[in-house]
């Protein structure tokens, strides 16, 4: 099994006709992601690389039976995207986008709640189950099907930790991209939940970095309910205080959101927590070897 | 976005806020122009983006036009130097003077975003003057805080509830209501990531004042704002961080001498932290982005090696879409157009990542290629230390 994406999944692209789109549409695809229907607006009715066109989303939904959206949506009119999919009624959106709007996504976030949407993201590789769905901008051939799970704020460093997982001969159960920004639609503490729930994954890597304290919050969540190991790092252990390192949501503000105090959080809720981000493979291998 | 207060208090006052009379210059002359314009006593207050500007003598209250000019003779081209400037400080090229205010009471307001609940929040002290992070951290039940629910925004209740709460005196509640509902308006139409107003002052004849005034702007929303790109002070940006803004590299110069280039923002944090446990110190954050173009990787390239301090530079990639082969070739011209003399490790890992180390050890560059994070930190740090 796997959380939130497997074969079941039937995915609307918004944004499709877009370069981005258009490139991981194609590697979507490729990779077995049943890519139900596109969205541009205006250009309903057509097909753009063998797949319908619709110019609403709730159209595409209604026409296809999509129950995913993904959104490569530039950043002006992402968090209006967002709201889209959840006027459609899709139980899960994952939102790509960079650099959208703080104030947008506050809005967009407001929107979501009494909704059934789950979004994820945004500024997101997305989320992958590995050899059944592909939903983002990951490259899928680094998994390979199994039991861990894996949710991190950062891509690159995502797929780091497949690498390793792959070299340590573990396989993903699912694989998911939370996303770098302030206001993100899915948390660490989510997907725990979701992995501590599924009966097909045995461990997760947590990948956190510096701002905010999204990952207290998910160690106090390990240490009252989780019955899997979790192996932690956090990125930013060097970071000075004050500057954004890349994503908006990394920067140390007012004193808060360091790296030693989410460390010291997760090592006393129990999580296997690795100083050195070569180490996360490893440490997997040595908690579930035991 | 970071601005200065005389910018930041024009921007408020459009809307509303109210803000002590002043002027912006730039040389003692028009500084006492200004004075004379304004009436003694004044407020000379230097303009560098850092707080904690009075600490460090860079505020000063003038009563005659001869203290204006000793004042503002001192202060202008100084290096001032605050908690939040670093030892070396930064010099100070203009003024703002402003109306001397007879002060009764100083309080505090502030409008952030809570990560924790996705929410603005409005946040007001009777604790005003201080710094505000430590009265979060030693009497936080002196803050109050209401969270702004986007669709109606923040609420005259709201305002209510916190200008009584801080201990406003009843005759002045409504002034203050109406300031924190304009405050919360600029915050909005100007896509600000936080605005403070420390202190907000209340006179001896009962007006209320933003004494200082901090914004800064969210710098996805700048689309928004272009006139924006006009307040922004370049003497206050690192000049390698101005030139890789221009090409959209994601750059933020450290202390260290290992210059670092990797791609995704995530993974360019963890390799600074990687080298900081092997041992040596990274002298920049630099995210190249996810394509690491060989246009990119040059323009990155060229930004790292201005910094006179590096002595390796450390390449990190984990090529995804984008085939490990095709980085290594872009990574090789780049480096052969711009002629590198710093030793340099390349770590690259993803799809076809043997042909890829293949291209950069057939390149005749002096280049050393790494099989893992540990190891290109290790293998790095040993070059740079050589």
């Amino acid at each position: 099994m796997s959380i939130l994406v497997d074969k079941n999944t039937r995915v609307v692209v918004q944004g499709i006709t877009g370069k981005e789109g258009t490139f991981h549409t194609k590697q979507m695809v490729a990779y077995g992601t049943n890519i139900v229907a596109g969205v541009t607006p205006g250009k309903g009715g057509t097909t753009h690389e063998g797949i319908p066109i619709f110019n609403t989303v709730e159209d595409a939904v209604n026409a296809t039976g999509a129950n995913a959206s993904v959104i490569y949506v530039p950043p002006p009119f992402a968090a209006d995207a967002v709201m889209e999919a959840a006027a459609a009624g899709l139980p899960l959106a994952v939102c790509i986008t960079e650099g959208i709007p703080a104030l947008d996504m506050v809005k967009a976030f407001a929107y979501l709640k009494g909704r059934s949407t789950r979004l994820i993201g945004p500024n997101c590789p997305g989320i992958i189950s590995p050899g059944k769905c592909k939903i983002g901008i990951m490259p899928g051939h680094i998994h390979s099907e199994g039991r861990i799970g894996v949710v991190s704020r950062s891509g690159t460093l995502t797929y780091e930790a497949v690498h390793q997982l792959s070299l340590a001969g573990y396989g993903q159960s699912t694989a998911i991209g939370i996303g770098g920004d302030p206001v993100i639609g899915t948390t660490h503490t989510d997907a725990l939940r979701l992995f501590n729930a599924d009966p097909d994954t045995d461990a997760v890597i947590m990948i956190g970095e510096i701002g905010g304290t999204a990952e207290e919050t998910a160690a106090a969540y390990v240490k009252e309910h989780m019955q899997k190991p979790v192996i932690g790092f956090i990125a930013g252990q060097t970071a000075p205080p004050g500057r954004r390192m890349g994503h908006a949501g990394a920067i140390i503000a007012g004193g808060k959101g360091t790296a030693a105090e989410k460390m010291a959080a997760m090592t006393d809720a129990g999580i296997h927590v690795v100083n050195s981000p070569a180490d996360m493979g490893a440490k997997v291998a040595e908690v579930l070897g035991k | 976005m970071k601005i200065h207060e005389y910018q930041g208090k024009a921007i408020l006052a459009k809307y509303g806020v109210t803000v002590p009379r002043g002027e912006m210059v730039e040389s003692v002359e028009a500084a006492k122009a200004a004075a004379e314009k304004l009436g003694l006593p004044v407020v000379v207050k230097a303009q560098i983006h850092a707080g904690g500007r009075g600490k460090g003598g860079g505020v000063k209250l003038a009563r005659t036009m001869d203290e204006v000019d000793k004042i503002a003779s001192e202060i202008l081209g100084m290096q001032l130097v605050t908690h939040q400037t670093g030892p070396e400080g930064r010099e100070v090229k203009t003024l703002l003077i402003e109306e001397g205010l007879k002060i009764k009471q100083e309080f505090y307001l502030g409008i952030v975003l809570d990560r924790a609940i996705s929410q603005l929040v409005f946040m007001a002290s009777s604790a005003g003057g201080m710094d505000i992070e430590e009265v979060a951290a030693n009497e936080p039940e002196k803050i109050l805080k209401e969270a702004i629910d986007p669709a109606v925004g923040l609420t005259a209740f709201q305002a209510r509830k916190l200008a009584f709460g801080i201990g406003l005196p009843n005759e002045v509640i409504n002034k203050a209501v109406k300031f924190m509902l304009a405050l919360y308006k600029a915050f909005v139409e100007s896509d600000a990531s936080l605005a403070e107003i420390n202190p907000f002052l209340l006179t001896e004849d009962g007006e209320l004042y933003a004494l200082d005034a901090k914004l800064n702007f969210d710098d996805n929303a700048m689309f928004r704002h272009q006139d924006y790109e006009q307040l922004r002070d370049l003497n206050e940006e690192e000049p390698l961080e101005i030139e890789a803004s221009k090409f959209d590299l994601n750059y933020i110069k450290l202390d260290g001498n290992i210059a670092c280039m990797v791609n995704g923002a995530g993974l360019a944090m963890a390799t600074m932290d990687i080298i900081k446990l092997a041992g040596g110190e990274p002298a920049n954050f630099l995210d190249v982005g996810g394509g690491a173009s060989q246009e990119r990787v040059e323009n990155a390239f060229r930004i790292l090696l201005m910094d006179p301090n590096v002595k390796a530079v450390l390449i990190n990639i984990f090529g995804g879409i984008v085939r490990t082969d095709m980085v290594a070739s872009g990574v090789v011209a780049a480096a052969k157009n711009i002629g590198i003399e710093v030793p340099v490790v390349v770590r690259l890992e993803g799809t076809n990542v043997e042909q890829g180390r293949k291209v950069i050890e057939e390149s005749g560059l002096n280049f050393t290629t790494a099989s893992g994070m540990k190891d290109a930190a290790e293998k790095v740090v040993a070059l740079a230390n050589a």
